[in-house]
């Protein structure tokens, strides 16, 4: 009996290993390699070792001591890898500019030297008498790094290694986060205020009329995000059709500004999130038993406080779990405000897309993904503790 | 009174819901180089300059083959879960389940950008590979969730039948279990596939200029120049989804009926 039992779990685990290994390898490392992108930041000791020993003990005073100019000068003639010396390359040019025309002429000079121990890098440029590079040398030493983290929440260590916040010019970071907040808090409470009622009347309503009415949900559930987008760009526009249609009854003059600014986003993410709240509220009214209702009124409660007093505290679980599925998906959304939104709009979405894909800052933008991933999960972890039903997004 | 109210907010929300996918069909077929209304005249050059324009037509090719790809993989290593998962052989399956969802979660831009970092690492960046293992991600949940379901839909004792009449298990699985499960299998296929065809987010990340996919190439267009082939696009887009929509539904629909036939007889 046991054996058959051993049977029957390692042919189980045989079938679901291959998705476990797919998913460790595509999904969960990814993950990790976003979370230590944000963390490491050896791209300077690898390849410049001995540099990095030597130069621990130097006080950040003036410029460090011979030794460190030869530790130097022998990474950069033992330093083969030119991929990986680039990386370096950019990684101090980042923290002091002009690096790379520095080293773009140091290398080869150290390269062509027939004995690289004579060599006198304040000969080679004398730019090596310059405090600030040998400074950013010095700090880029350590593998890891805190910079990233506290630089997406606005914040950075000042010369003697404490946290200060950024000054408010440098950037907008926590500005953005909040603006997500906002315009997912928004998006939630619009859906709320129209998913409530509908699913509500979609519940109370039978025959040809509630299927007209889920219908209309579910129909833009199974059209192309793209194409709802494209289509809310066309019904926005100046010359869209909301705006030629007011202008043509008359109640305007000029357009109304509704696309590029956040009233687009907001519009346009209530039409996307709809359906996520619509379907689970309507899924737990039609579990409360109809004759609730008829029985409180039955009991002397008119229709407002039968609604009040009965449906709608039993509706409550479809609506906390519907409002915190469209918030957490609101949240991390980030095609609608891309292409509806002004630059006053743009949410934390963009701003990883823009460090990851723009500028290549894989630190910043792990950084923020970690503050994302990890609100995100929060919110999941309460949305499955408070949804009963087994709903999945999107499915 | 209340009646002529829930009447006109009901109407009011479902032409919200509704108007703007109606809204961007027509301008398919405008003659004019603006996408808005009024349309001058109606003319196929949209649809012409779609199948026609290098960038469309190989951003539709790639999207088939992306998708295709993405479908196999995540079909059949969703299949084979769900299979694993089924008799709850397995310490944990709720664990396991919960992690198999989790890219439905992960915000796609989160996603992307591990993704790529992990894709350049691996060389694999910009390569039609990396697109369709990234693709097929975002696809084994919507496998694993439609076989699943159609596998609880089994009725053990059907296959407790097939084997207390002789049948080896193998038989039993290819004979009995399989033809039940298949509905469920390819619904979950045409999921995947509809979810690799509106997939934009990854694509920006992980792709590279040689696999820009039909969504990648609306998004692009959207941003810098849109024309009326972006509503030529998104028909055609319409068109593929609803058609793959009503197969999944036909599919349910039959499996439903089919499993309505079966109960009886198993009783």
């Amino acid at each position: 009996m046991k054996a058959a039992i051993l049977r029957e779990r390692s042919g189980a685990l045989l079938l679901v290993s291959p998705v476990l290994v797919f998913m460790a390898v595509f999904f969960l490392w990814p993950l990790w390699a976003m979370v230590t992108a944000a963390f490491v930041d050896d791209a300077v000791s690898k390849v410049l070792p001995r540099t990095a020993a030597s130069i621990v003990s130097w006080d950040g005073q003036g410029i460090p001591s011979g030794a460190a100019h030869k530790a130097l000068v022998q990474d950069l003639t033992a330093a083969t890898d030119e991929q990986a010396l680039g990386e370096a390359v950019r990684r101090l040019n980042s923290a002091a500019s002009g690096f790379r025309t520095l080293l773009g002429r140091t290398i080869p000079a150290v390269k062509a030297a027939s004995d690289p121990a004579q060599v006198d890098l304040l000969t080679v440029d004398p730019r090596w008498k310059d405090t600030r590079f040998w400074v950013a040398l010095k700090e880029a030493m350590p593998p890891y790094t805190d910079r990233n983290i506290l630089a997406a929440v606005d914040m950075k260590r000042d010369g003697s290694g404490s946290i200060v916040l950024e000054g408010a010019d440098a950037s907008a970071h926590r500005l953005i986060m909040l603006r997500t907040l906002l315009v997912a808090a928004m998006v939630t409470i619009a859906c709320a205020a129209i998913g409530l009622p509908y699913a509500m009347l979609a519940a109370s309503l039978t025959g040809w009329k509630r299927s007209v009415l889920l219908l209309a949900v579910v129909l833009p559930l199974w059209t192309s995000l793209l194409v709802r987008t494209a289509a809310w760009f066309i019904l926005l526009q100046n010359e869209g059709l909301i705006n030629r249609a007011l202008q043509a009854i008359g109640l305007i003059d000029s357009p109304l500004p509704l696309i590029f600014n956040r009233l687009g986003v907001v519009i346009a993410m209530t039409h996307v999130l709809l359906p996520f709240m619509v379907l689970p509220i309507y899924s737990v009214i039609l579990g409360i038993p109809r004759n609730l209702m008829s029985a409180a009124q039955s009991m002397g409660a008119g229709p407002v406080r039968a609604f009040w007093r009965v449906l709608l505290p039993l509706s409550l679980p479809g609506l906390l779990s519907g409002s915190l599925l469209v918030f957490m998906v609101a949240i991390g959304y980030y095609i609608t405000p891309a292409l509806l939104g002004g630059a006053n709009d743009q949410m934390i979405s963009s701003v990883i897309a823009f460090y990851a894909t723009g500028t290549a800052n894989w630190g910043l933008a792990g950084a923020l993904g970690l503050i994302l991933l990890v609100v995100t999960t929060v919110l999941y972890t309460i949305y499955g503790r408070f949804s009963t039903s087994s709903q999945v997004p999107g499915a | 009174m209340f009646r002529a109210l829930q009447f006109t907010f009901g109407a009011a929300i479902v032409i919200f819901l509704l108007m703007p996918i109606f809204a961007i069909l027509p301008l398919a077929f405008t003659s004019s180089v603006f996408l808005n209304y009024p349309i001058p005249a109606y003319s196929m050059r949209w649809m012409h300059e779609l199948t026609t324009a290098d960038v469309w037509r190989t951003s539709i090719v790639n999207s088939l083959i992306i998708g295709g790809g993405a479908t196999v993989f995540a079909t059949v290593l969703g299949t084979l879960a769900s299979l694993g998962m089924r008799k709850g052989a397995l310490p944990m399956v709720g664990l396991l389940r919960t992690l198999f969802l989790l890219p439905m979660v992960v915000p796609a831009v989160v996603l992307g950008v591990g993704m790529q970092i992990f894709l350049v690492r691996l060389g694999l960046a910009s390569t039609y590979l990396g697109v369709i293992i990234a693709h097929a991600v975002l696809c084994i949940p919507f496998v694993i969730v439609s076989v699943s379901a159609a596998l609880q839909g089994i009725d053990p004792s059907i296959e407790r039948a097939a084997s207390s009449l002789g049948a080896p298990p193998v038989t039993v699985f290819r004979r009995v279990t399989l033809p039940l499960a298949i509905p469920g299998v390819v619904s979950g296929a045409i999921f995947a596939f509809a979810t690799s065809l509106d997939e934009v987010v990854l694509t920006l990340f992980v792709a590279g200029p040689n696999q820009r996919t039909l969504a990648r190439q609306m998004f692009s267009s959207i941003r810098e120049n849109i024309n009326p082939t972006v509503a030529a696009a998104a028909l055609l887009l319409i068109i593929g989804t609803l058609c793959l929509g009503g197969l999944a539904a036909l599919l349910r629909w039959r499996q439903k009926r089919s499993a309505l036939e079966t109960a009886p007889s198993a009783i």
